[in-house]
């Protein structure tokens, strides 16, 4: 391990935690928050000294291996978790550290789980900072710095990889830092839009902005108490919207900005993850027909619930906890299935499942005819071998790593059902469970040692797993 | 600019390494998924796993858009034809590699008739700067600037040559030689040195000079000059071809040993004049058979670099020749220059260096002053060539009295076709082209060198 280069990163990391710290800093001036707006300000000088101190020496290797690429991103996140959560204890709102680092962890991961039981009791400050760790958390961190700073060239493909959702990492064009930032303006673009549609719907500017960085960043932490249930139909139908287009390939807009109409609609996992939205839907809206008096309340609550879970945002405007058991099924098959690859969601991925079919479909011709060979194609191209043994290694990670956390927050005794969901809303970066850990509820009930379970769910979620995995390798922390 | 390179081998490889450190985009195009993935992983490039002949994976390379088509993969002919589609395809100029010593005839109808911008034969470039070599002996490799009339020459400071342990002022003071020392490599660092600069043994220093004033340097610090005359190639490959009929051109009379006697007939036939030995070139009996001792340049061109190695390793022990050793692999090049070998020439390396310096000037012609841009002691030092076409803080005043950066050297003036090697009562003026050896950033103006 270089560690230099790991520290170099970090630091970089804190001073860009910092810039974004001012911002709630500035949403409490203007509102007249003077006491949270200094505890901002100032712990935004801390990230940047600590930044800076982190910074003073510049690596002599700045080559950097899969192995720093990964550990910096996991620990990046951690630590930029760990400052994230100060100003929560320190102005009082969340007064326990691991509280508060929940809330912070499930905010850049774009969890949207929250251990708050009155959301609404925070100051708008906090409350923006919240929200506005979904966004910085959507699109990835180090993404937003290979987009603005030049930084070690070529190598910095292994940071992307780390970072960034799906089974295989394309890039857009041939350079990361313009990737990266076709990325950003893409992700900036719809963040602008949708807090301009949402305005003129009506909603206020401090919600729309709030929202729309829960929604792009498929995050889901509401400002209120009931999340979206309080807002019009309308509001409610444009948030609809606009997770279910966060959860796209970007390589889709890529493609339609850039004039490629063909490529653009032929990605076959967007044309799956479409299918699967408009199914979920039609199952839902058959089984609670008695629920709702009439078809478009029913239409539009089955479309927030099956966009807001598939994409893993975890927002709600009912409590689907009270729907019959077939609809709930559905909600946590498509907590698992998560969004597309290459966008701001969570979950397994719709093109892992896709080729995951597609392989089984393979073993199962195989052994009606054991000499034939196949190869397994997505968009046209074979899917490499090295792609498929990394998604199946994925799968059964994914698994251990799920029924592990369900048995040890086993240990504070509560039902299956709580246990089971709230882990596959906190690895699958979702928010809400069902039963205990329900949209209208919280995750406060867990125990301490439960929630550092949840933690590290959540940010296993997010980075894909190994990440997170290798920085508890001794190995990897080896010198060269 | 946006480069296509088809072929990810060791020469892609090295052309990605270098191109994509200046801000290209690259897309590498090759049928073998690793050799794209090792490149895509390591490199800013984005890779495309595919035949670099078909039209839709150049499309799918965005070739319409391309500014420019590298063609290095293993065969001629794909090389060929993958430019030729490429430039029916889109508006790009294009480079093909292309080895076969039988097109080499026809190169120029071929680029002309095919439209290609430039083909390069590694080979013969390899063959054409080991000539150069055995032309100046002395010289452990030599560059040349200013369409050649002025030459960068690196020497290895031995044991018994004057320059060890002496203080560089003296060379001018006490010495009264007009060269100038633009760099001097000691291990992994390269350096610009400066008055109080004292030399050592085994420091490998660049001067600037024209050659006679170089030839006058080397006899006063006791490195012997003067010109090969006698000259013994090992292997008979393409590039023992190439240079035995460019030493033969030159009237120095050669001999070449292989092992395999179809080839020697072969080359019998091609070179009517040189002495073709069919024997086993790592037999020392032969070798010493055949006048080692007496040879005054030696050569080892086979086709593995461990013999390549042991042979000029052998001959430097018996013999006084300057000594020649090809490389094929580019990897070990720091352990190699631990063993001490005169010159070591590595087909690959030159390949991709011609090319890049090509896609260099086309760049620069763009958006910059520099001439031309040389890399130097394998990217770590760099000389530019700059034409001065207005005047701005750094012409006429005397280089003596302009604050430049530090190592930062003003190595050579070429004023209206003479050749001025500066020192500091010298001043740069309208209408000079300059030659700038530098060691760290890249200069995009001659107002660059001062201190900011």
């Amino acid at each position: 391990m270089n560690f230099a280069i790991v520290r170099y990163i970090i630091g970089f990391i804190l001073q860009f935690e910092a810039a974004f710290m001012l911002l709630p800093g500035l949403v409490g001036i203007c509102y007249g928050e003077v006491k949270e707006a200094i505890i901002y300000f100032l712990i935004a000088l801390l990230c940047l000294i600590c930044g800076f101190l982190l910074r003073m020496k510049r690596p002599k290797q700045m080559q950097l291996f899969t192995r720093e690429g990964f550990a910096s991103v996991a620990l990046s996140w951690l630590i930029m978790s760990f400052f994230g959560a100060l100003p929560f204890v320190i102005t009082g709102e969340i007064p326990h550290f691991i509280d508060a680092l929940f809330e912070t962890i499930s905010g850049f991961t774009t969890t949207g789980a929250s251990i708050l039981s009155d959301v609404e009791a925070l100051s708008h400050t906090s409350l923006f900072w919240r929200s506005f760790t979904h966004w910085i958390g959507g699109m990835g961190v180090f993404m937003f710095i290979m987009a603005i700073l030049p930084m070690m060239g070529g190598s910095t493909m292994n940071l992307m990889k780390a970072e960034s959702p799906g089974p295989s990492v394309n890039k857009l064009v041939p350079r990361v830092k313009d990737t990266a930032k076709i990325l950003y303006q893409l992700y900036i673009g719809i963040t602008v839009l949708e807090v301009l549609v949402l305005c003129l719907c009506g909603m206020p500017i401090f919600d729309a902005l709030t929202t729309t960085f829960g929604t792009v960043g498929t995050g889901g932490f509401g400002i209120y108490n009931d999340s979206i249930g309080g807002y019009s139909p309308l509001i409610q139908i444009v948030i609809t919207v606009f997770m279910i287009l966060s959860g796209v390939n970007y390589m889709v807009y890529f493609y339609l900005l850039s004039r490629h109409f063909k490529e653009a609609f032929s990605i076959e996992e967007v044309r799956w993850y479409f299918l699967i939205i408009l199914g979920s839907i039609a199952i839902i809206v058959w089984d609670c027909h008695s629920l709702y008096s009439s078809l478009s309340d029913n239409l539009r609550h089955a479309a927030f619930q099956v966009g807001s879970i598939i994409t893993t945002s975890g927002f709600s405007t009912v409590d689907f906890n009270a729907w019959p058991q077939l609809s709930k099924t559905v909600l946590i098959i498509l907590m698992f299935v998560g969004a597309c690859a290459g966008s701001t969601g969570g979950g397994i991925k719709v093109s892992r499942i896709v080729i995951l079919f597609k392989a089984f479909q393979k073993e199962l011709s195989m052994m009606i005819h054991p000499r034939m060979i196949k190869k397994i194609k997505m968009d046209g191209h074979i899917i490499p071998h090295e792609t498929l043994r990394s998604t199946n290694v994925f799968m059964s990670v994914y698994f251990l790593i799920l029924f592990l956390s369900i048995l040890l927050i086993g240990i504070d005794e509560y039902d299956f059902t709580t246990n089971f969901t709230a882990v596959a809303a906190t690895l699958n970066n979702i928010g809400p469970g069902l039963e205990l850990v329900g949209p209208t509820q919280n995750f406060s009930l867990f125990s301490p040692f439960s929630k550092c379970v949840l933690m590290f769910d959540m940010l296993a979620g997010r980075l894909e797993l190994f990440p997170m995995l290798i920085i508890l390798r001794p190995a990897c922390w080896k010198k060269y | 600019m946006k480069i296509i390179i088809v072929g990810c081998g060791k020469v892609g490889y090295t052309l990605v390494e270098q191109l994509s450190g200046e801000n290209h985009d690259i897309v590498v195009i090759d049928e073998r998924e690793e050799k794209v993935n090792s490149i895509t992983d390591s490199l800013d490039a984005m890779g495309i796993v595919g035949n670099g002949v078909s039209f839709q994976t150049l499309a799918e390379a965005g070739i319409t858009q391309a500014d420019l088509l590298i063609a290095v993969t293993g065969s001629d002919e794909q090389n060929l034809l993958c430019c030729v589609i490429a430039k029916k395809a889109g508006h790009c100029k294009t480079i093909a590699r292309v080895r076969n010593p039988i097109y080499n005839n026809d190169i120029e109808f071929l680029r002309d008739e095919l439209g290609l911008a430039m083909i390069i034969n590694p080979e013969l470039a390899s063959a054409t700067e080991i000539a150069r070599i055995f032309q100046f002996p002395s010289a452990v490799k030599i560059d040349s600037f200013s369409k050649g009339r002025v030459e960068l020459l690196h020497f290895r400071v031995t044991e018994n040559c004057l320059l060890a342990n002496y203080e560089l002022i003296h060379i001018r003071t006490t010495l009264k030689c007009d060269v100038l020392v633009c760099m001097v490599t000691r291990g992994d660092e390269v350096l610009i040195p400066r008055g109080d600069f004292v030399f050592q043994e085994g420091d490998v220093v660049a001067i600037m000079a024209t050659p006679l004033q170089a030839n006058d340097f080397f006899k006063k610090i006791g490195i012997v000059t003067g010109r090969v005359h006698t000259a013994m190639i090992v292997g008979g490959g393409t590039i023992a071809y190439y240079l035995a009929r460019r030493l033969l051109a030159t009237g120095i009379s050669t001999k070449i040993i292989d092992m395999n006697p179809e080839r020697c007939e072969e080359l019998s036939a091609l070179l009517p004049k040189a002495t073709i030995i069919c024997g086993d070139g790592t037999d020392e009996r032969l070798l010493i058979q055949e006048g080692l001792e007496k040879v005054e340049g030696f050569a080892a061109l086979t086709g593995l670099d461990e013999e390549n190695i042991l042979l000029s390793l052998y001959a430097k022990r018996t013999s006084p020749a300057k000594i020649v050793t090809k490389i094929n692999r580019i990897n070990f090049s720091g352990v190699l220059s631990d063993i001490k070998l005169d010159t070591i020439s590595y087909p690959r390396l030159l390949t991709a260096d011609v090319i890049i310096k090509y896609v260099r000037s086309m760049n620069e012609s763009l958006n910059s002053n520099v001439e031309n841009l040389y890399k130097l002691e394998e990217g770590r030092a760099e000389a530019l060539e700059f034409y001065i076409k207005e005047a701005s803080a750094v012409t006429g005043i005397p280089l003596g009295k302009l604050r430049i950066r530090k190592n930062i050297l003003v190595c050579c003036i070429n004023r209206g076709g003479k050749i001025i090697i500066p020192g500091g009562q010298d001043e740069l003026r309208v209408g000079d082209s300059v030659i700038v050896v530098l060691t760290h950033s890249r200069l995009n103006d001659i107002k660059e060198i001062l201190e900011v």
